[in-house]
């Protein structure tokens, strides 16, 4: 699978309203209701790359415990993908901004 | 007497009927809850605006998941309700919340914990792969988002819910590739006896079993999980396993659904100082309880799968029980006849569990045969040959010292995902029992926090 081919299925629940989101720069369409996990991985393959390894990662659990979904905010927060509702104008970042991260890989 | 604070954890099943029994006693308690919406993981709501149907979300479990919803509804006023606040500390009589980056402590007189209950997982190769999640994340998916977690979905695994959950997505349109389930059928049939305590459930999850063999849906029983192919960029690409007949099998996919039954969240009764010991049948530590929730800790009731795996209906049972422990504790005079039905109600929910323990084993013995190049720690990329490196060079044959050397357990998921597989790793690496390796100890916080959460303001 390429990192830009969407990873997640849409199944139902897909007449609503679409909500514009930022990724990486890039405009999104997302739903209203989406989870900023599903709005992202919906569209491409991952949400971040893993700090300790050389993989991208796409979230594990879905219920805010294992934080493999954490995304990046302009001002350098996380936040954690499967339990943040999308909004229009969210923006967010798959690398940290200008915060090197010694890589173990 | 001033009315007693209770504060209950988690608006699942447990805690609804915990607070809708104390809210029938006169008092008035606080449900601090991490979820955005009630109703737990299993009766999980979905987002304003969604229009499937309670029998689309819930199938048999349609009608107990609308009483739930409605029964909260209801308590909304009556109690004082904060969604979206993590539980993270409990000490001095304290439970320390935290809510939008600020904190505060909640006093409480008695603490009912029902935290609900994560996957239990054994790592396998390739298992860091974007696109492997945990089988409660593949039905978080599509619950609550309408979501199947990729196109080509393989379920490997075993328990309940991987049967479920394949049901699930085969129903709502995904391709289920294959159910490749570690346990076997003898397992199943030798759990019976155990079973029939609850012949309605069973009944249902025969039903679920057939459903994939009517579908046509490829079943493999008593597998040993091999691989899960993939790149670092692209993600997961397929899964290999031994069959049971000792010949190899490899399935193309793009998502894995992997997950070994549940474990129960037990941080805050740790850190509250409550007794665990250890549980032989499905080697892991417990907190105990009485038969009506009460921990070694006076004030401090343990209820749901936060503390046994029984499921929701035994959850909404263990909140009653605990709610009534409290009220009784407190001086209130006690329904007897109402406790005896549910003691005995939990009793059915006991057996039965310990059937599903039995009919879906926690493959133990995987953890001696992982590679040393698996990854065991997913947070930080820590190998099974890193872990046993500590406990051969250094010693650590004990969890926490093993942690302390090696990170397995020290990341960001704090060992919820690592834990119980490394404890394995290590009792197969030093011939002891996973008894005598012990359990990684909860810490506060339970879940990270940011460095700049603050004090709530007054």
């Amino acid at each position: 699978m390429s990192p830009l081919q969407p990873r997640f299925v849409r199944l139902a629940e897909t007449d609503r309203p679409t909500v514009p989101i930022v990724v990486d720069g890039a405009t999104v369409e997302a739903l209203e209701g989406d989870s900023l996990l599903v709005a992202v991985l919906t569209r491409a393959g991952h949400l971040r790359h893993s700090e300790f390894g050389p993989e991208a990662r796409a979230g594990f659990c879905l219920m805010a415990a294992c934080q493999d979904c954490w995304m990046w905010t302009h001002d350098g927060d996380r936040l954690r993908a499967c339990d943040t509702p999308v909004r229009a104008g969210l923006s967010v970042l798959t690398q940290p901004p200008d915060m090197p991260w010694p890589n173990r890989a | 007497m001033a009315e007693p604070r209770v504060i209950i954890v988690g608006a699942g099943p447990a805690g609804v009927r915990a607070a809708e029994t104390l809210v029938a006693a006169g008092l008035r308690p606080t449900v601090v809850d991490e979820g955005r919406r009630d109703g737990g993981q299993i009766y999980r709501r979905q987002p304003e605006g969604f229009a499937r149907s309670s029998a689309e979300l819930y199938g048999t479990e349609a009608a107990r998941a609308e009483a739930l919803h409605a029964t909260f509804d209801d308590l909304r006023p009556k109690i004082d309700y904060r969604p979206g606040h993590l539980a993270w500390n409990v000490a001095d009589g304290h439970l320390h919340v935290v809510h939008d980056g600020s904190a505060e402590a909640l006093p409480f007189d008695a603490l009912i914990v029902a935290s609900g209950a994560t996957d239990r997982l054994m790592p396998v190769k390739g298992w860091q792969h974007a696109g492997v999640y945990s089988l409660g994340a593949a039905q978080i998916a599509l619950k609550s988002q309408g979501c199947a977690i990729g196109r080509r979905v393989v379920f490997l695994g075993t328990g309940p819910l991987m049967q479920l959950v394949a049901a699930q997505y085969r129903k709502a349109g995904a391709q289920v590739v294959a159910l490749l389930d570690t346990s076997r059928l003898w397992n199943q049939i030798r759990a019976l006896p155990k079973l029939v305590s609850r012949p309605d459930v069973l009944a249902k999850g025969v039903g679920l079993a057939a459903s994939h063999l009517l579908a046509g849906t490829m079943v493999r029983r008593g597998v040993t999980p091999v691989e899960i192919f993939g790149d670092a960029d692209g993600g997961v690409s397929g899964v290999s396993v031994r069959l049971a007949s000792g010949r190899d099998l490899r399935l193309a996919c793009d998502a894995v659904a992997l997950g070994y039954h549940l474990r129960p969240e037990t941080q805050l009764a740790d850190l509250a100082r409550c007794d665990f010991a250890f549980d032989a049948a499905t080697r892991q530590f417990w907190p105990v309880i009485d038969e009506d929730g009460r921990s070694s800790v006076p004030g401090i009731y343990l209820a749901g799968d936060g503390v046994r795996t029984q499921g929701a209906d035994g959850a909404e049972i263990a909140g009653k029980l605990a709610a009534l422990a409290v009220l009784t504790d407190r001086g209130r005079s006690a329904p007897t006849e109402q406790i005896s039905r549910l003691r005995q109600q939990r009793r059915a929910m006991e057996r039965f569990r310990a059937g599903i323990a039995e009919a879906f084993p926690w493959p133990h013995h995987l953890a001696a045969g992982l590679a040393d190049d698996t990854v065991v720690c997913r947070c930080e990329g820590i190998t099974a040959g890193e872990l046993r490196s500590v406990v051969h060079d250094k010693g650590a044959d004990e969890m926490n010292r093993a942690k302390a050397l090696s990170r397995v357990g020290m990341g960001r998921c704090q060992g919820r995902y690592c834990g119980h597989a490394a404890a394995e790793v290590v009792a197969a690496a030093t011939q002891l029992s996973p008894a005598v390796v012990g359990r990684l100890r909860g810490q506060a916080p339970v879940k990270p926090l940011a460095i700049r959460t603050r004090r709530a303001a007054p």
